[in-house]
């Protein structure tokens, strides 16, 4: 293929479109004469001029430095990266579903309430919980409206001093960083080697001012938390909330539910478990389902079903107010939800139990060339350690990551959970076949003896992507964030 | 067998075999016997794709959408023309298929987008620097309030009345749980109070906040509000439209801190509320503040020009507690979607698109009070958007308006208590003709 | 890796070194190998008074932040700029480098932290 190294604005030449707009039809009117002057922009607006034909081939060079699920096996834990399905996008595109105004009256999108209406409740069903929300925007967002919620009920319940929120160290970065914008205080707790949650610590942590855990389960070792009863007693009996990031739903879904582990509040990452693509780091959809002793905080509107007919609730004097524009990432809510329908019930179980069973076998096989800190049964993921080799080597898991791009995978999770120094974390999902997974298999297990025979092949790589290894150090310092323009 | 879904019966017997394992429920053992969901979810068996269609056009022939409506709805989503090209790039696999750019070197196509967009943002914005964009507009306003009381150390924002409900409604969530203040300034002509504003900057004012347009589609005084702003120590947010400001001064040109504003007009859909795209922009000083992603230019090893995400020490993955923001996501595709727009659009395409929108809007207003039956409700300059005022209220105007397959306008009797006030928003692409058939249907009413 | 004698060490691994009445504060050695390259930092503004174990600066490399901490309280009377353009110093040299001088506001304080010795063994201990 054609090397193309352009930025548009290097394509743009005077004089050429990309548009035809139809002529104005209306008597044109002397701007200055509807709009003084004082108001209009003196500037030239400085975007490019090229052809529609320019448009689609600058950005079809661009899609073919990118690397989607669609080109291959995309293995990055705490993302479960599963296929996206194409009907997704056909039912999301369809014009009855996507040209709505959202203050279009109530009447006139019945069939979209009604959507809505239905992932609410079987999303309440997949989680064990009562009452849902699909307003928040991705998981991060869901994490924002949870916290807010047990912050609410705290409030209301006149317990101002419950301004601290538990997570465990082991947590994605996401869970403290909203505690923060929750404006609540933060007590990180060390995790034990397993990634489990360290029952003295965290009896130590609780204190009068305890609002709540938040805790993932499968833990970000890809592990069960099997002291999940014991731990909602300690905050409960504490006059605490559990939240549930949804993140790792993919491993449990028919088998257990975070409802009956005793979580109080949890999101679903509808970009993960529910199959909506990622679109290169967004848009998400963040839905937060409660208990019913937490439903009256939910934020405004909620989608309700009276007669038959659908509607709107916005009467509803404690919730949180509203947390995002509108009603949510409504074209996502709709992919979401033609995936539960494809799926059924018999569907995700089935993506669950083989996650589960892609995510061992690989494990199984790996821990021979890899160190494997917990072996033990995973869940639809699991954390290596890094390459087993001498203290003396150099080679590194950002190595072995950049080298795995020379054999046309996308790399696992690396560096994260921060636990394990050198995490390389896995995640098959189960839209996977076994012998994509024993092709990738054998790529790592390559990359592992490259490793010992030439470690330089590896602290070099990758030799074969559009680019190679680029110099993230020199964007921190040099700040380029715009077209020829430095800071 | 389910089709996401490649390993069946046999593959799952050989790879379980190859654990020395008989049965799939040994792979949860680790779920404790009481924990374990026995039963079977409340949900239907799987579908065929047939069937799931079905289902979905039966549910997309319940609504009516604006190929069956002629809209002259507005209120911070417009229908703006989305040329064919959008649709198209964006539905290139190889973009909406993958993660966040991570991994730079298999990532140049996200990110040199998103840089793009980047550059076209600051362009329209006339500020430094944008980030990779945020969940949607109102979202965007809640976080750079946030970002004013962390700089200033202060923790009050004056916000213009005249606000979309939608900014309104999130910011008072955000801000409460933060015991930020926010203090609603007198709206005078449906302008911003210039006196009320005077009298409200104090020391504990962080930032001063305007929509432009603001909701009722008005032009404020932005550059006096911003130097007042200044001059009291606090910053200057502009709240946007972006097609706006290919005819209006730039958030640049008037000194204003952070801008701000919903994407969603940038060749993204309606979409029924989402997804849309939160843009922000601001000046250099306030780089290492901003919320969210953001792409810088760099080398690789052999000195080629490439893209990679920088700044990330300000993100929670990084920082975690003491991060600018929790958000850890961007509109990556709607971003893709703006850039794509703004490209074909171009430098006279997005002018000439912004000047259509600003003639019909003014001959639709001028016809709508000929008829004698609305008049005006302020007396200010406008961009596509005006309010009128008529003998009946929006809700009776609208359904009669409905009858006729037109969307009417926005109902100011609710959250603005603007009685029998109604506001229409006219983009380039209506045309004459469905503009005098407005008319004529209000003609009669 | 290197230690200085006769400076004065914390266990969040900044040095002090005491000049008359003013003490100049950085971080060590091992501290910016840890960071690995530093790519921003942060000084706080001049005449600030900050009390000990307070934040007065941020050191960033690409893929971690890190706060300094004051080691003693003190008025700072003087910045070090060319860390600002060239943040890459505390790399090539972190005890040439000051961060910030600060005007002691109790020189008692300085018992309280270690010497280069015990600042070794400190080392040692976390790695």
């Amino acid at each position: 293929m054609r090397k193309y190294e352009k930025v548009i604005f290097e394509i743009s030449k005077p004089g050429r479109k990309a548009i035809n707009l139809t002529d104005l039809d209306v008597e044109e009117v002397a701007i200055e004469s509807m709009i003084p002057s004082e108001f209009l922009r003196k500037e030239e607006l400085g975007l490019p001029e090229v052809s529609e034909v320019d448009v689609v081939r600058h950005y079809t060079n661009l899609s073919n430095k990118n690397y989607g699920l669609d080109t291959g096996f995309y293995p990055l834990g705490s993302c479960t990266m599963k296929y996206n399905p194409k009907i997704n996008e056909d039912v999301a595109a369809m014009t009855g579903l996507s040209a709505l105004h959202p203050y279009q009256p109530e009447e006139t999108v019945q069939g979209s309430l009604e959507i809505m209406y239905n992932l609410q409740t079987a999303l309440a069903e997949i989680g064990g919980m009562d009452e849902t929300t699909v307003q928040p925007a991705a998981g991060a967002h869901g994490e924002l409206t949870g916290i807010m919620i047990i912050k609410a009920y705290h409030q209301k319940n006149g317990d101002f001093h419950r301004t601290k929120i538990i997570t465990p160290d082991s947590s994605h970065g996401t869970n403290p960083a909203t505690v923060a914008t929750a404006g609540f205080e933060l007590v990180e707790i060390k995790s034990k080697a397993d990634g489990s949650v360290d029952l003295e610590a965290l009896k130590e942590a609780i204190d009068d001012n305890l609002a709540g855990l938040m805790l993932t389960n499968p833990s970000t070792l890809g592990l069960f938390e099997t002291q999940i009863s014991e731990i909602a007693s300690l905050i409960h009996d504490n006059g605490g909330l559990l939240y549930y990031d949804g993140a790792n739903m993919n491993a449990i879904m028919g088998k257990t539910r975070p409802g009956d582990m005793g979580f109080d509040v949890m999101h679903y990452n509808l970009h993960k478990t529910f199959s909506t693509p990622h679109g290169g780091g967004g848009p998400g959809s963040g839905p937060v389902a409660v208990k019913a002793h937490l439903a009256e905080f939910l934020p405004t509107p909620m989608v309700v079903k009276k007669d038959d007919k659908y509607a709107f609730d916005y009467d509803r004097p404690n919730s949180i107010g509203k947390v995002k524009g509108y009603y949510g990432n409504y074209g996502i809510l709709v992919r979401a939800y033609t995936y539960i329908m494809t799926m059924g019930r018999d569907g995700l179980k089935n993506a669950s139990e083989t996650a589960v069973l892609n995510a061992n076998y690989m494990m199984n096989i790996l821990k021979e060339y890899y160190k494997l800190p917990m072996d033990q049964v995973c869940k639809h993921e699991f954390v290596l350690d890094g390459l087993i080799q001498d203290a003396l080597s150099e080679v590194s898991t950002l190595d072995v990551a950049k080298r795995l791009l020379d054999y046309g995978y996308h790399p696992p999770t690396i560096y994260f959970p921060l636990i394990v120094h050198q995490s390389i974390m896995i995640e098959p999902t189960e839209t996977e076949s076994k012998e994509t997974l024993d092709e990738f298999i054998e790529a790592m297990i390559k990359v592992a003896k490259e490793a010992k025979e030439d470690p330089s092949l590896l602290k070099n790589a990758p030799y074969n992507t559009p680019v190679r290894r680029v110099n993230e150090v020199l964007a921190a310092k040099q700040l380029i964030l715009k077209y020829k323009d430095s800071l | 067998m389910f089709r996401y879904i490649p390993n069946g019966d046999d593959d799952r017997k050989a790879m379980l075999e190859s654990m020395g394992i008989n049965d799939i429920e040994e792979l949860f053992i680790d779920i404790p016997e009481e924990l374990k969901f026995k039963g079977e979810l409340n949900l239907d068996l799987a579908k065929s794709e047939q069937e799931v269609m079905k289902y979905m056009s039966d549910m997309a022939n319940k609504n009516q959408d604006l190929s069956q409506l002629t809209s002259f709805l507005g209120a911070g989503v417009y229908d703006h023309f989305v040329p064919s090209v959008i649709k198209h790039l964006a539905s290139r696999s190889e973009f909406y298929t993958a993660y966040t750019p991570y991994q730079p070197e298999i990532s140049q196509g996200t990110l040199q987008v998103i840089f793009e967009y980047q550059s076209m943002i600051c362009e329209l914005t006339g500020l430094d620097v944008s980030n990779a964009s945020l969940y949607d507009g109102p979202t965007a306003a809640a976080e750079a309030f946030l970002l004013a009381a962390t700089q200033t150390k202060r923790n009050k924002i004056l916000v213009g009345n005249a606000i979309s409900p939608e900014i309104k409604k999130v910011i008072e969530t955000y801000m409460k749980f933060r015991d930020i203040e926010i203090v609603y300034l007198a709206e005078k002509n449906g302008l911003v109070d210039m006196t009320d504003l005077e009298s409200k900057l104090d020391k504990e004012v962080a930032g001063v906040f305007v929509q432009n347009p603001n909701f009722y589609g008005l032009i404020e005084e932005v550059e006096k509000m911003t130097e007042m702003a200044h001059a009291n120590k606090a910053l200057s947010i502009a709240y946007v439209d972006p097609i706006s400001l290919a005819v209006l001064k730039n958030p640049g040109e008037m000194g204003v801190d952070i801008a701000i504003g919903d994407g969603q007009s940038l060749g993204n859909g309606t979409n029924f509320g989402g997804p849309y795209l939160g843009f922000m922009a601001s000046n250099n000083k306030l780089v290492r503040k901003l919320p969210g992603r953001i792409i810088g230019q760099t080398e690789d090893v052999d000195g080629k020009r490439a893209w990679a995400l920088t700044l990330a020490t300000r993100e929670q993955h990084i920082r975690r507690y003491k991060a600018t923001s929790n958000i850890c996501s961007n509109q990556g595709l709607n971003a893709l979607m703006a850039a794509v727009y703004m490209s074909t659009m171009g430098k006279v395409g997005l002018r000439e698109a912004a000047l259509q929108s600003v003639q019909k809007a003014h001959y639709a207003y001028n016809q709508i009070i000929g008829t004698g039956k609305f008049k005006p409700a302020f007396d200010a300059p406008f961009f596509k958007e005006f309010v009128v005022v008529g003998e009946k209220s929006a809700e009776v105007v609208n359904e009669a308006l409905l009858k006729a397959n037109i969307l009417g306008g926005y109902d100011l009797s609710k959250e603005f208590g603007l009685d029998n006030g109604i506001m229409f928003a006219v983009t380039e692409k209506r045309t004459k003709e469905e503009i005098d058939t407005l008319v004529s249907k209000l003609e009669v009413l | 890796m290197k230690i200085v004698e006769g400076l004065y060490y914390t266990e969040e691994h900044e040095w002090v070194k005491v000049e008359g009445e003013k003490a100049y504060v950085g971080i060590t050695d091992f501290a910016s190998h840890q960071l690995g390259d530093i790519v921003f930092v942060e000084l706080p503004e001049v005449d600030a008074e900050l009390a000990k174990g307070d934040t007065f600066g941020v050191i960033e490399s690409v893929k971690a932040a890190s706060d300094s901490y004051m080691p003693v309280s003190g008025t700072v009377v003087e910045i070090n700029e060319a860390l600002e353009d060239e943040p890459e110093l505390l790399n090539a040299d972190a005890f040439e480098n000051w961060m910030i001088a600060v005007e002691l506001k109790d020189e008692s304080e300085l018992e309280e932290l270690m010497n280069a010795s015990e600042y070794e063994e400190f080392c040692n201990k976390e790695e």
